[in-house]
């Protein structure tokens, strides 16, 4: 799609070197003015519509009141809930459940772009795009998610190799595509899990998804098993609530095994190898180690381990460049914080007060207080949570747990399945609607 | 901050003393604490399914719920959990903005 405010790099050469980079900022802040915002006061450029991305852009638009213009670039046409998105390997979602469009964004200004962000032009705030185009922004805010790192599994390095051993850890096509593997898979068959060195996206969905495959197995092919390959020394998250369903729920039918790191996979013979051992199974799942998505990398914001973006977690500016936030699971995670979409939801809403604030010259919050609400779903009628509440330390710079605060289910039961749906309706409404 | 961590009983007070002597809270402040809310109550409250409605609801309504959820007078699956990680001071600024929500939606 063109939008009339976005400018080819071909007007650009034409437009000549010297002055494309003096006229382009002006040109653009002047297309880009909306018949609601009567005087921009600035643009901002969002890279990435999922859960962070998303809410940020029309943060930005509703706290602004209109007066920011925001730009959000997106290859995909449509949202994928990752939440929830076990229950359709378990047979109780479909995905189209879970599926929606960024549309209702426009109400609030936001201009949709389907698109990739190729460059970040750091010096000169400017986005190029895949398709040509050339964004300038005043701040841009990168949400790019994760992505894996297959160097480290050689035997996925192969696309043929990935349609067979998938991750489904992005929601969409691969969820569809594995809940097929396991309705194709002979009773009697084993499932492998193999689940990454934290931290990951997602810290307790490798085990909700146990859960929910064994749903599946006792109903359908109660000779089958799960068995969960853990890089991990024991489960990250829910663990005593996870055990409990597990063993109550599904009893014989998971089998876990920490310390079980995949160093590579053998996707015709469906073999795992760890460290000392050799696993076979009949659908293999294997959800790779991450690191921050590729833009990310590329324009240099990666601060730790080769993987993750640090950033001031009073703007959710990177500290590696000015100008620039990110958001998300990209993120270099605070203490205690794990990497899920209602972590990203309130990072932007962090971001979107502090640029708001910066273009408007008013003095940022210095002390942002987010929430973490995690419903893990252990069957088609229960569930369990846990949260957390983070507040700015000045002292130490970063967000920290609120001692005393947080916690788990006290059991898995019904009226948390119930809960955990009205969150989801909820989180999705706040960030799309 | 260490003071801050403690939030509950007796200590409350002190706490949300503490919080305002450090850093004044900016005109934003209670929109900023309440967006946090809205994953699971709404974008500024207004509801999307299922849990309640926080907009339009009386200022004093709200901070008593968030005192009786911490000290554990109201019985709750997870409100107990998350009332504990904010101040006095924050249950005002919170409950403030929501009860000043007028426009029914979130959005325009």
């Amino acid at each position: 799609m063109r939008s009339p405010c976005v400018s080819r790099r071909g007007f650009l050469k034409v437009a000549g070197g010297g002055l494309a980079g003096v006229a382009l900022p002006g040109l653009l802040a002047a297309c880009a003015t909306t018949p609601d915002s009567a005087k921009p006061i600035g643009r901002v450029v969002v890279v990435g519509g999922g859960y962070g991305g998303a809410t940020v852009a029309k943060y930005i638009r509703l706290w602004s009141e209109k007066r920011i213009d925001v730009v959000l670039i997106e290859p995909n046409a449509q949202f994928v809930s990752c939440p929830l998105s076990n229950l359709v390997l378990g047979g109780s979602r479909t995905i189209e459940s879970l599926t929606f469009t960024r549309d209702k964004l426009r109400d609030y200004g936001v201009q949709l772009i389907r698109d990739e962000a190729a460059v970040i032009e750091v010096e000169k705030k400017r986005v190029q795009l895949k398709g040509g185009d050339i964004l300038s922004y005043d701040r841009v805010i990168l949400a790019p998610g994760i992505d894996f790192l297959y160097d480290e599994i050689p035997g996925l390095k192969n696309e043929d190799a990935k349609r067979v051993v998938m991750h489904a850890w992005k929601a969409g096509a691969q969820t569809v595509a594995l809940r097929s593997q396991l309705e194709a898979m002979p009773d009697g068959g084993t499932y492998i899990l193999s689940i990454p060195q934290a931290p990951y996206r997602c810290p307790p969905g490798p085990y909700e998804r146990a859960c929910q495959v064994a749903y599946y197995f006792k109903r359908a092919k109660p000779k089958s098993k799960v068995l969960l390959l853990d890089a991990n020394p024991d489960l990250v998250s829910k663990k005593a609530l996870f055990l409990a369903a597990w063993n109550e729920l599904y009893p014989g039918i998971i089998d876990y095994l920490p310390n079980q790191e995949v160093k590579d996979v053998d996707a015709k013979t469906l073999t795992v190898k760890t460290e000392f051992d050799t696993f076979q199974g009949d659908v293999v799942n294997v959800i790779p180690p991450q690191r921050a998505g590729a833009i990310a990398a590329s324009t240099k914001l990666i601060t730790a381990n080769n993987r993750w973006c640090g950033v001031n977690w009073q703007t959710m500016e990177s500290v590696a460049a000015s100008g620039v936030h990110v958001i998300g699971d990209s993120t270099l995670s605070a203490q205690a914080m794990p990497k899920s979409s209602s972590m990203a939801n309130n990072h932007a809403k962090i971001a979107a007060s502090a640029i708001v604030a910066q273009l408007t010259g008013s003095p940022i919050n210095p002390n942002p207080v987010i929430s973490n609400t995690c419903y893990s779903w252990v069957s088609a009628t229960e569930a369990v949570h846990i949260n957390a509440v983070f507040r700015y330390d000045l002292e130490k710079k970063t967000l920290l747990p609120v001692e005393g605060a947080g916690g788990l289910s006290a059991k898995r039961n019904e009226q948390e399945y119930e809960y955990g749906i009205d969150w989801a309706l909820n989180i999705w409404a706040d960030t799309l609607a | 901050m260490k003071s801050l961590l403690c939030v509950t009983g007796v200590f409350a007070i002190t706490t949300a003393t503490a919080a305002s002597a450090e850093t004044p809270a900016t005109p934003n402040a209670g929109r900023d604490l309440a967006a946090a809310c809205a994953i699971c109550h709404g974008t500024n409250g207004w509801s999307a399914g299922g849990l309640p409605n926080l907009a339009g609801q009386p200022k004093e309504y709200l901070v008593r719920q968030m005192r009786d959820f911490r000290d554990g007078r109201r019985p709750t699956t997870i409100m107990h959990q998350i009332a504990k990680g904010y101040t006095e001071e924050q249950y005002q600024l919170m409950a403030a903005f929501f009860a000043s929500q007028k426009i029914s939606g979130g959005a325009q």
